[in-house]
């Protein structure tokens, strides 16, 4: 019955509030009172009790403090006879495990005990995780492809059905972590044994040997409202309620439980998270606390996946086209070595290219694969490489010329979510790997075709209603339609570059992240992409026309309120209503008033630094000091979660290249300060900007990480190449 | 229920114990409010509402054939309006019972913010912070006291206020408040509503019984919205807000071998501070010095339930029980505040070696002593009372009788920790109960209270109706006598969940570790119930106001004034209300008509009169469905509930946001 799980949560925090003090006993013994303490790249101390408590732990002092905060929320077991009421109780003390456990791994990481390492195998687990890989995820998280998280806690009773149980997460395209152990077994050491591949790229991320390392799933989930829901710290119902709504984690727990588990897992119902166990135990499922409920039993390891989604209330469309190996974004990440390859295409090493064409419907057979050349088969079984030209021609009564390039860009995640494929570059520098495994299991050429009929099919439904694919494997043939196709890159091209915002009348929303932060909206002009980098105009025009209700909606541009800023009456008339009131005015080329919000997921951020009249550009995961004064994680806290805060900003990387940039407070040349990580990626386009602005020297001039980090130097460099910000007019 | 127990005569209580001591009663004849029940029958004209003596032209008494068209008094008063004004002058007198009891609790606070009663302090500083942002007193940075001076000033306002409306008005759900609006009956304050009531009710004034009646909803609403919330959350600041506790009930807590001082009344203040000297090693000494083996603090009534409620003090049971636990022969001393004190007791304690002293400046009773309390000399009184009980405790005349009947019990239920235990310190909110109610796990809510009646088999109706009730998935909330009926049945046990209720109450009783009869304290908590149902309206997926919850009160047993006014305001509130007993406006059809299908257009609410305990239960089961089915809610099937599963995608939860509703909150 429930109170043996109440009386099993209220003992094992009772025993972690314990286990947490020694630790941290030990760490201040060791380092001091005084020690500061930080987690790995993280803006918000230690999440959980910074979430909930708004208490900002930032030395072994402040850990014993918040670990009084744990010791508040214990409770007596209920009784055997008459007992007094328990849930709540367990619930506190659920949370007071979650605040132990955090200090306990905290007190663990300053004795050097975090990650873990497994003694016997020298595998090392993922430890804490950063907020650089929360704000990476970003839009996945939002856009169906990560649509729900899993906690595997525990040992499957045998090797081959951990594998099961994970492939058919990763088949759900569900982010799955690992913790917990039954006798020092556990599924990271299952898979492990069976060679699955583990880490963030195939979305199965050991967080450590024990039930406590659950803690940092927990982490890392509550700082989505704090980074994408802008809860405040202390607003500890904002969070929970917004963790429950919106972050679909849940549990499963393979393997029998003990107080530990029980004290943890009351822990993460107060997040609205259930738990799944595969054996027989008591079951809480009146639903409120979460959405339905709490706590349930599948014994059948076949079904237990498919029964914690549903108690979770997910709801997961996975289309999957016709070929013999798994497929998801799971499997996207996968690397394919040398050794493991079985053939490869183009990557400089052969002839090929890849090109989507827009036909009249009666061009194209609808589900039609031909692979052209006369011994292909032979030439594929021998293995190694050889030329592949792709060519999709697709129709529809909806299609656009424009849609081509979308489309095109699909090709990669099409390929590369197959397990076993790979897939590299775009238009005439591709490159293709099948390893060995999947040619084992059948796969041919046909079934790139199949890949490309089933998913671009179902990705742009309503856009697409005829979709035929051609391969071309004869290297003269490959060649001659090569030509073609770059003839057709060069239009595309040319068409963009003439895609400016004022020759469109429409903009696009991205609402995608409203999701996960309810107020924000990003403006797509052509001239501006989305934040996150992953939707400019064009895509989101053909996601309109894909799905008309969706999460890009047209915007009327109406007239033009302000040149210089790029304010728009439509956009305005616009935000009001799709922001839910929270978002008024919004200017397109200014940092300084109404700038655009941020969901969190930007690639960058652009942040004024007044004493250089000029801003800096730091790109998510630079882990370095800033001229700001603060690094990029803390930097991210005070952009994201949907508000305006002028002089800050996040943007997409492509965004710095455009004319557009900044344009209203004078463009490129504001740009004293910028990692050379983005000079380097982007230098061919700025130096392009650089001599168009007539300071062909720019880049040049513009500080990076080795000239300085802060803006006493920074200034001191900017005099010296003779920076142009300095004698451009104040910002502010 | 069987043919005896609706009997009287055969079967006096429900209570075994009650009952085997009524026996012993008999055989050593001793009377009992039972056997005056048997030998004086209710006067029919008058107990169905017939009568008027409101001036000495008469009694007028209104009876026969076509009575309700052609009867008229010396005045040309007409049965209606005669039959409203007589209910409007019960719902004035309950109102004003609970309000002067509220009034000194005030006064009470007010004393303590300036230093004027030392013996007591406020004991729940949450409670008075969220007292005072309800009714906007500012409270950042600011003394306790000083924030608790100007929370009882306000209420004091409450009182005397000539215009504007009562402070806790806006604390209701807004629907609730328009509907008051709409016909206006929001009280202005509670002292002008019930002398205006009195005044309309005097000879020569309001003759139209709808006129009248909307002047005894207006009179019951400061009662429910004034009175009794005032006094509950004052109580509660003072002596600390209600948290589950253990306690036990029926007769057996009386213990032959100690001082047996038992509370009985109202009031908390006396109490609580009996609680706080009872312990002192001096008065331990004293009685031990006497013989006894220590001192035993025990109650009966509604004094009782507030200091079970808060320490667990164990109780002899409610209204009937009081006498009956005076032929124990063990109460060495007995004190009495105010409502529902038999004054039989001053003989009956004459029989025994009992004292009965009478505490309250406002009552005073033959044959008690009168030791009067009030707050500036709290403890000194109280050690003088308890020292009077262990000087009588040599007088104890060797028992006769043995009686050992008491069973364990749960109490402490306030509106805030039913949040609480539905999702502890952070998740704590009403939406699990919300969902039970939706998935049909929990059929419906019932609010059983009122007295306890020896014109019936006292108890019993209570008991019958919990148990029919908790059988059928009907979460129970009790107060006043209501709950000491079922503690003394041993009902308010987590076991009883486990053994008696549906399925689907038992499932939900089983995953918060509850009973399925919650006991909220004294009958002046009822006000409780009112702030449960706004927060359970604020948090959505039910109605949202009071009115059209699957929700109903039910007094099966009531006699006191004090529980029409209570049933009045719960009907005007929004809530059907059913009495058991006979109707006392059973003369006038109108009336009727008014208090049931106008009240129910009006207010979603009405106040019936059911005899027959089988037909309240069909009452109250139909009006609970027929919520449900208004409500769109599942079906309610035993045995089969849950919710539909709605599984979200991305598009259904960046929804979200524009489905949210702002969460209207109960100030808390």
């Amino acid at each position: 019955m429930s109170k043996l799980i109440a009386a099993g949560a209220i003992q094992g925090a009772r025993a972690m509030v314990e286990k947490a003090r020694e630790a941290l006993e030990k760490a201040i013994a060791e380092k001091g009172e005084d020690f500061k303490f930080e987690f790995v790249d993280t803006a918000f101390y230690l999440p959980m009790i910074y979430a909930m408590t708004g208490f900002p732990v930032k030395t072994l002092a402040d850990m014993k403090t918040a670990l009084g905060f744990a010791e508040e929320l214990l409770h007596e077991s209920p009784g055997s006879e008459t007992w007094l009421p328990y849930l709540g109780e367990a619930l506190d003390s659920g949370m007071g495990m979650l605040f132990a456990e955090e200090i306990w791994l905290a007190a663990r990481t300053v004795l050097g005990l975090e990650p873990a390492v497994d003694p016997e195998t020298g595998y090392v687990y993922n430890g804490f995780i950063t907020d650089t890989i929360q704000r990476n995820l970003g839009i996945q998280l939002v856009d169906g492809t990560m649509p729900g998280f899993a906690v595997i806690i525990g040992a499957a009773p045998d090797d081959d059905t951990a594998v099961k149980i994970a492939r058919e997460l990763q088949e759900k395209n569900i982010l799955t972590f690992l913790c917990g152990n039954v006798n020092g077994n556990s599924v990271t050491k299952q898979l492990l044994r069976k060679g699955v591949e583990l880490g963030w790229d195939s979305r199965i991320v050991p967080l450590g040997p024990d039930v406590e390392h659950a803690l940092y799933a927990a982490d890392w989930a509550i700082r989505a409202s704090l980074i994408f829901g802008g809860k405040k710290p202390a607003d500890f119902k904002a969070h929970l309620l917004y963790q429950k709504d919106r972050v679909f984690a849940f549990a499963i727990v393979l393997g029998p439980l003990n107080d530990t588990i029980w004290a943890t897992g009351a822990g993460a119902i107060n997040m609205g998270f259930p738990a799944i166990a595969d054996t027989d135990i008591p079951v809480i499922h009146p639903t409120g606390v979460c959405i339905y409920e709490e706590v349930d039993k599948e014994l059948d390891h076949s079904r237990i996946v498919q029964k914690a989604i549903e108690v979770r209330g997910l709801k997961i469309v996975v289309e999957k086209p016709p070929i013999p190996v798994a497929y998801g974004p799971a499997f996207e990440g996968e690397r394919i070595r040398k050794e493991d390859m079985f053939i490869e295409f183009g990557g400089q090493r052969t002839p090929a290219f890849e090109w989507v064409r827009m036909r009249e419907m009666d061009e194209v057979e609808d589900g039609k694969i031909t692979v052209v050349g006369d011994n292909w088969k032979q030439q594929f079984e021998a293995g190694g490489k050889m030329p592949l030209g792709i060519i999709i021609d697709v129709a529809g009564r909806k299609m656009q010329k424009d849609f081509e390039s979308v489309i095109e860009r699909k090709i990669h995640h099409g390929i590369n979510e197959a397990q076993g494929l790979w897939h590299m570059g775009q238009r005439d520098l591709n490159w293709i790997r099948i390893n060995k495994a999947a040619k084992s299991a059948g796969v041919t050429l046909e079934h790139l075709g199949s890949i490309f009929t089933t998913m671009l099919r179902y990705k742009f439904r309503s856009i697409i209603d005829k979709v035929q694919v051609t391969i071309y494997t004869q290297e003269d043939e490959v060649k001659k339609l090569l030509e073609d196709a770059r003839k057709s890159y060069k239009e595309r091209d040319e068409r963009l570059g003439s895609l400016t915002d004022e020759t469109v009348d429409t903009f696009y929303s991205c609402l995608l992240c409203q999701s996960f932060a309810p107020s924000h909206v990003c403006v797509i002009s052509p001239e501006r992409l989305g934040l996150c980098g992953a939707y400019n105009w064009l895509d989101g025009k053909a996601a309109y026309e894909i799905d008309p209700t969706g999460g890009n909606q047209p915007i009327t541009k109406g007239s033009l309120l302000d040149s210089r800023y790029g304010r728009y009456s439509g956009i305005d008339d616009y935000l009001k209503k799709a922001s839910g009131g929270a978002v008024e005015s919004l200017n397109l080329y200014t940092i300084m008033e109404n700038p655009m919000t941020s969901c969190g997921c930007f690639e960058c951020i652009v942040a004024i630094i007044p004493e250089a009249n000029g801003v800096m550009l730091v790109q998510r995961g630079h882990q370095g000091m800033t001229p700001a004064g603060m690094k990029f994680s803390t930097l991210a806290g005070s952009v994201g979660g949907g508000m305006q805060t002028p002089g800050f900003m996040g943007v997409g990387r492509n965004f710095i290249t455009s004319r557009k940039f900044l344009a209203g407070d004078g463009g490129l040349k504001r740009v004293v300060w910028m990692t050379k990580n983005l000079k380097e990626s982007l230098r061919e386009a700025l130096t392009q900007r650089a001599v168009e602005e007539g300071v062909p020297d720019l880049l040049d001039k513009i500080a990076d990480e080795d000239a300085c980090e802060d803006s006493e130097k920074l200034l001191e460099h900017l005099a010296k190449v003779g920076h142009p910000a300095l004698e451009m007019d104040p910002m502010i | 229920m069987s043919e005896s127990e609706k009997t009287p005569g055969l079967k006096k209580s429900a209570n075994e114990a009650a009952q085997r001591i009524l026996q012993w009663a008999k055989e050593e004849s001793v009377g009992t409010c039972f056997d005056r029940a048997d030998k004086l029958k209710p006067c029919p004209i008058g107990h169905t509402g017939a009568c008027c003596k409101n001036c000495h032209m008469g009694p007028c008494r209104l009876t026969g054939k076509n009575a309700e068209e052609e009867g008229r008094g010396v005045c040309g008063a007409t049965l209606p309006t005669i039959t409203a004004r007589n209910m409007v002058r019960s719902i004035a007198a309950g109102t004003s019972a609970h309000s002067d009891h509220a009034r000194d609790m005030v006064l009470t606070l007010l004393a303590v913010a300036e230093g004027e009663a030392k013996d007591f302090q406020i004991k729940d500083v949450k409670k008075l912070h969220r007292v005072a942002g309800i009714i906007g007193v500012p409270t950042e940075g600011r003394e306790t006291n000083a924030i608790a001076k100007d929370v009882a000033l306000a209420f004091l306002e409450d009182f005397r206020r000539t215009k504007g409306e009562l402070n806790y008005i806006k604390r209701a759900p807004k629907k609730t408040q328009e509907r008051w609006k709409k016909w206006g009956v929001t009280p202005r304050c509670i002292d002008r509503e019930v002398v205006e009531a009195l005044h309309r009710t005097n000879i020569g004034v309001d003759a139209d019984p709808d006129h009248l009646l909307q002047q005894g909803v207006r009179t019951a609403l400061a009662d429910g919205w004034g009175g009794c919330m005032i006094s509950t959350d004052i109580t509660d600041i003072l002596f600390g807000t209600p948290e589950p506790v253990k306690a036990e009930a029926s007769f057996g807590i009386f213990k032959e071998d100690e001082v047996n001082v038992v509370v009985h009344g109202h009031e908390p203040t006396f109490a609580e501070t009996l609680v706080d000297v009872v312990g002192e090693p001096e008065l331990v000494e004293y009685a031990k010095s006497k013989g006894a083996k220590g001192i035993n603090l025990g109650g009966m009534c509604c004094t009782a339930n507030e200091v079970l409620m808060r320490h667990g003090i164990p109780t002899a049971g409610g209204f009937t029980n009081q006498e009956i636990g005076m032929l124990t022969g063990l109460v060495d001393l007995m004190t009495v505040d105010v409502q529902c004190i038999m004054p039989s007791l001053g003989e009956l304690a004459k029989k025994f070696h009992s004292t009965l002293v009478t505490t309250s400046q406002k009552a005073k009773i033959p044959g008690a002593v009168h030791v009067p309390f009030d707050e500036h000399n709290a403890k000194e009184t109280a050690r003088k009372i308890v020292r009077m009980a262990i000087d009588n405790f040599p007088n104890r005349k060797p028992a006769k009788l043995h009686e050992n009947q008491k069973f364990p019990m749960i109490g402490g239920f306030s509106e805030e920790y039913i949040q609480y235990m539905q999702g502890g310190r952070w998740r704590g909110s009403f939406r699990p109960l919300n969902d039970a109610i939706m998935a049909g796990r929990v059929r419906g809510v019932v609010g059983l209270a009122g007295c306890d009646n020896p014109r019936m088999v006292a108890t019993g109706v209570h008991r019958y109706i919990a148990m029919e009730l908790i059988k059928q998935d009907v979460l129970i909330v009790s107060t006043g006598c209501g709950s000491g009926a079922c503690g003394t049945a041993g009902y308010l046990t987590p076991e009883t969940a486990l053994e008696q209720a549906g399925p689907g109450l038992r499932e939900v009783c089983e995953a918060i570790g509850i009973p399925p009869i919650l006991h909220l304290g004294a009958c002046v908590d009822n006000s409780r119930i009112l702030t449960i149902a706004t927060a359970m309206a604020a948090e959505g997926g039910l109605s949202d106001e009071i009115g059209g919850m699957p929700a109903v009160g039910i007094a099966p047993e009531w006699m006191s004034e004090k529980a029409i006014a209570i049933g009045v305001y719960f009907a005007a509130s929004g809530v059907p209300v059913i009495f058991g007993g006979d109707s006392p406006v059973q003369a006038s059809k109108e009336v009727t008509r008014i208090m049931t299908d106008v009240w129910l257009e009006r207010f979603k609410g009405a106040l019936h009169f059911e005899p027959d305990p089988e037909k309240i239960l069909a009452m109250a089961f139909d009006y609970i469905d027929k919520a449900r089915e208004a409500l769109k809610l599942k079906k309610y099937e035993p045995g089969r509930f849950g919710a539909e599963r709605v599984l979200m995608d991305m598009a259904a939860r960046r929804e979200l946001e524009k489905q949210a509703k702002p969460h209207v909150g109960i100030g808390y």
